[in-house]
């Protein structure tokens, strides 16, 4: 296939309604009715065009989104996004829990960036307590941002060729999840949902042992990455339906708001991780991977590279993970170690109060962005001086990513728009909320 | 993040050029809060991003908020970013509660920032805002048949009560 | 299942040959047997030690029960742990239970994974009903079973509330063994009684395929008001009052039915009257 056919500059290939309503030479349906019908038929084969529906039920829609796509053939004209059908309410649901309760359910959004998203929450609720997580904390938190990383982009992963037909890459791409979940299982005693980070630091110290598993897993995974790569780098199939398919522009991409290895696939090297510094990132060394051409062959580069890099990232966290405590030194936020309950009176109110009402937070307004595995995490926490949140919004970045995917497959052939799908690597949790 | 003098010297240049269109600051946690008038969105928002000295291009979230109590109820916060210099800036829009008998009205910035055009839909969907001029302004996330606005604070959270041996003969609906 | 099965003086086929010796009776008689040279005792001893006698429900459960297809239907968080549980380490088709089948007609077996809101709660009601029976739900997770932690406006409070669920595995998610327990228990289920009598049980007669009094897919849910606590979802699978006060019409036939299912719509009159109202719970 030719490739200069197969990826028309978006721009002229988005039709107006009043463009859809017409023929090739902008004849009207009146118009073209009035024809003999031999013509009509030759028109309508050509310009007809067909709206279908995908989903919420379909297996290639990586969760319950929907679809409206107009076809013209095999060609998709106009697509839309439905979704809503996992709206789950957890920002209602915030509202009427104390702050260090809403950290599960945050957590359920984005439900492989899981702990993005109590990042962001977390890291919210310090700034409106001005507090400052220790440094071991905020290591712990790195390395396990980065461990969800990998284990986001490999489910992504395995998914997406499954969904182009490669179906032995998920069971490679999750038996190394399984590997990564084995930590997070280790370190806090859930595989999903782990509720580790919380607010002034993390839950638990990681167990002795941890830090060798981690490494045994750094020194293990570039290999699995090098055999991903090594089936589906020169595989015809995979080329095909990646190169030059779903090319957006990078300014477009930024007017869309999208961010994450979507946006640095298209050359924008923007990564939050190298420009905030509320997370010490900048005591790392890796690089921002980024692509050239954003089609979705750099996504699934970028992704891969970005794996790479996250491994590199661990290995110094863990080497260089600094003493001391894991959790911020605050008792009036922090519960007291347990320890201290069956000496001290003051511990065991203090336990109690905190268990039963919370802490509570100053009145104020904060905005917390994290670089998560799809992009800018960010939590924006209203505070009214109660226990509780009084709003909580989280700026998903698989929501505003998905404005971008109409844009990747108009112009495109339907088939394609799987493909940009799987690469967009929406999760319906984090849409929908 | 402009720092406090800088986020007065913006105030007062776009007051100068649109007056009345930003109605105070606020500087807290860092974080840098324009307050607009409602009114005047569309000139604030246009002004912080064609203007070479600020260009704030990216347009990172729209947050719908209720502050119940509070006499102007509703709030929506534009979260601008200039990628260049890094530099974040909140700029909030207080909305009055017209009671029974309508919604809070602002203008829509879907031609400024594209992006905005989910973000409006949902802050419509959970809050009841209308945004004048948006393209294509329905429910996103709620079905669309959905009578009211579910995350206003005075709408109620809904959900069953949890029946204990207590007070499974108090609880509605369930009898033994 | 159980089968029973007596030793034959020692010589069961199941044992192994204790020695060569032995293995050689058993060839000799297996040669005579194919030559017709074995009868009497010897050749009664022969067939009842080798051929195993069953009903056929009891063997048709068993293969159902081994080879069960759950549908490809992903919900939320749940559903990543079922996309592991046929992962290499866990491995379901040691159960028979991998091959996952993207369209509703081809499963036996639809694996809630996940929360199910108020919006998508017709979608489920209508896979469920596209499927062909015999079929079996399985709710995984807390949010389909109940509600799980977000008792709000969007969720509903359990799936149990629209459609009939056989199993109900907890868990936030639950771990892929425990999903794997669960099917290992509706394996049991389907061994031991193939009907289930899920009718009986949730008081669903009248909702086979093509006799429905509402049309396939709609779900009996009103809304009222616009407080959840007023109830947003009310009735429980069951036909609302409108529905069973509206004069029961045929099931619309589209065409695609089998051919008795016409049969059946011209000899049936329409239901006189409304059907017995019948409730979740014996509450009203
Ligand atoms: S039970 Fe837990 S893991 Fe499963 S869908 Fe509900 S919140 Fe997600």
């Amino acid at each position: 296939m030719n490739p200069t056919t197969r990826a028309p500059d978006y721009a002229d290939t988005v039709r107006t309604p009043e463009e859809l309503g017409r023929d090739a030479i902008g004849r009207t349906e009146a118009q073209v009715i009035g024809t003999s019908p031999i013509e009509r038929t030759a028109i309508e084969r050509e310009e007809e065009l067909f709206t279908i529906n995908m989903g919420p039920h379909h297996p290639a829609t990586h969760g319950v989104l929907r679809l409206l796509v107009s076809l013209e053939g095999e060609v998709v004209r106009d697509l839309k996004p439905v979704m809503g059908y996992v709206h789950t309410g957890i920002e209602k649901s915030c509202e009427d829990k104390s702050y260090w309760k809403a950290i599960p359910f945050i957590e359920r959004m984005d439900y492989l960036a899981y702990y993005s998203n109590m990042a962001a929450f977390c890291g919210a609720a310090e700034t409106l307590l001005d507090l400052e997580i220790p440094p071991r904390a905020a290591w712990l938190r790195i390395l396990h941002l980065e461990l969800n990383r990998i284990h986001s982009h490999l489910v992504g992963l395995g998914t997406s060729a499954l969904d182009l037909g490669a179906i032995s890459m998920f069971w490679y791409c999750f038996r190394e999840r399984d590997t990564i979940l084995d930590l997070f299982e280790m370190s806090s005693g859930q595989r999903m949902h782990t509720r580790y980070f919380q607010v002034g630091g993390v839950a638990e110290d990681i167990p002795v042992g941890f830090a060798r598993k981690v490494r045994e897993f750094c020194a293990l995974m570039p290999g699995r990455i090098a055999e991903y790569e090594a089936l589906l780098d020169h595989n015809e199939i995979f080329l095909q339906r990646m190169k030059d398919v779903g090319i957006v522009p990078r300014e477009r991409l930024l007017e869309l708001g999208v961010t994450g290895p979507l946006l640095r696939a298209a050359g924008e090297p923007w990564d939050l991780r190298k420009v905030e510094h509320a997370l010490p990132y900048a005591d790392f060394e890796f690089d921002v991977p980024i692509g050239t051409v954003g089609d979705n062959w750099d996504r699934y580069r970028v992704r891969l590279a970005e794996m790479r890099e996250s491994v590199r990232i661990i290995e110094q966290a863990v080497d260089g993970l600094p003493e001391g405590s894991w959790i911020a030194d605050e008792r009036h936020v922090v519960l007291p170690p347990r320890h201290e309950l069956a000496t001290s009176m003051e511990a065991l109110i203090q336990h109690f109060k905190l268990v039963t009402e919370g802490f509570r937070v100053p009145p104020g307004e904060a905005y917390f962005p994290v670089e998560g595995p799809r992009g800018e995490y960010g939590v924006f926490l209203v505070a009214d001086g109660s226990a509780k949140p009084a709003r909580v919004h989280m700026r998903d970045p698989s929501f505003v990513n998905l404005q971008a995917l109409r844009e990747m497959c108009v112009g495109g052939y339907v088939a394609d728009l799987i493909a940009n799908l799987a690469m967009l690597d929406p999760i319906l949790g984090g849409i929908d909320r | 993040m402009p720092d406090a003098p800088g986020l007065e010297l913006i105030a007062h240049e776009i007051n100068s050029r649109h007056e009345g269109a930003i109605v105070g600051t606020a500087f807290e946690h860092g974080q840098a809060v324009l307050l607009a008038d409602p009114g005047l969105i569309r000139e604030t928002l246009g002004f912080l991003r064609d203007e070479p000295a600020h260009a704030y291009r990216f347009l990172a979230s729209v947050h719908g908020a209720d502050y119940l109590p509070a006499a102007p109820r509703f709030a929506v916060h534009y979260e601008l970013l200039n990628m260049p210099r890094v530099e974040r800036l909140r700029v909030k829009a207080l909305l009055a509660d017209p009671g029974d008998d309508g919604l809070p009205e602002l203008d829509s910035v879907v031609d400024l920032f594209p992006t905005a055009d989910f973000q409006e839909r949902e802050a419509h969907d959970f809050f009841g805002i209308v945004f004048r001029g948006h393209p294509d302004l329905r429910r996103i996330l709620m079905p669309e048949d959905y009578v009211g606005w579910p995350q206003r604070r005075d709408f109620p959270i809904g959900g069953e009560p949890v029946i204990f041996t207590a007070t499974e003969d108090t609880v509605p609906g369930w009898t033994r | 299942m159980e089968v029973e099965r007596t030793k034959l003086r020692g010589l069961s086929p199941l044992d192994r040959p204790r020695s060569p010796a032995e293995l050689r009776v058993r060839q000799l008689r297996a040669r005579d047997m194919l030559r017709g040279d074995l009868e009497g005792a010897d050749l009664d001893e022969y067939v009842e030690s080798r051929v195993l006698t069953t009903t056929l429900e009891r063997a048709q459960s068993w293969a159902r029960g081994n080879s069960l297809f759950p549908a490809t239907f992903g919900l939320a968080c749940c559903a990543i742990e079922m996309m592991s549980m046929v992962s290499a380490r866990y491995d379901t088709s040691r159960f028979g239970a991998e091959v996952f089948r993207a369209s509703p007609r081809q499963a036996d077996m639809l694996i809630l994974s996940g929360r199910v809101s108020i919006k998508m709660a017709p979608v489920v009601r209508r896979i469920y009903d596209q499927m062909l029976e015999p079929k079996w739900v399985l709710s995984m997770g807390a949010c389909s079973s109940s509600g799980g932690m977000f008792a709000n406006y969007a969720v509903v409070q359990g799936a149990d509330k629209f459609l009939p669920v056989d199993i109900h595995i907890p868990g936030c998610p639950p771990r892929p063994e425990a999903l794997i327990y669960g099917i290992l228990k509706l394996q049991r289920k389907v061994f031991g009684d193939p009907d289930l009598g899920w009718r009986e049980r949730y008081r669903a007669g009248g909702t086979e395929e093509g006799r429905r009094p509402w049309k396939a897919g709609a779900l009996p849910v009103e809304r009222v008001g616009s407080a959840p606590a007023a109830g947003i979802v009310t009735g429980h699978g069951q036909p609302g009052a409108a529905q069973l006060d509206a004069p029961v019409g045929h099931p619309q036939l589209t065409g695609h039915e089998a051919r008795d299912a016409y049969e059946e719509a011209e000899e049936d009159e329409p239901a006189a009257g409304p059907r017995p109202a019948v409730g979740w719970r014996d509450d009203a």
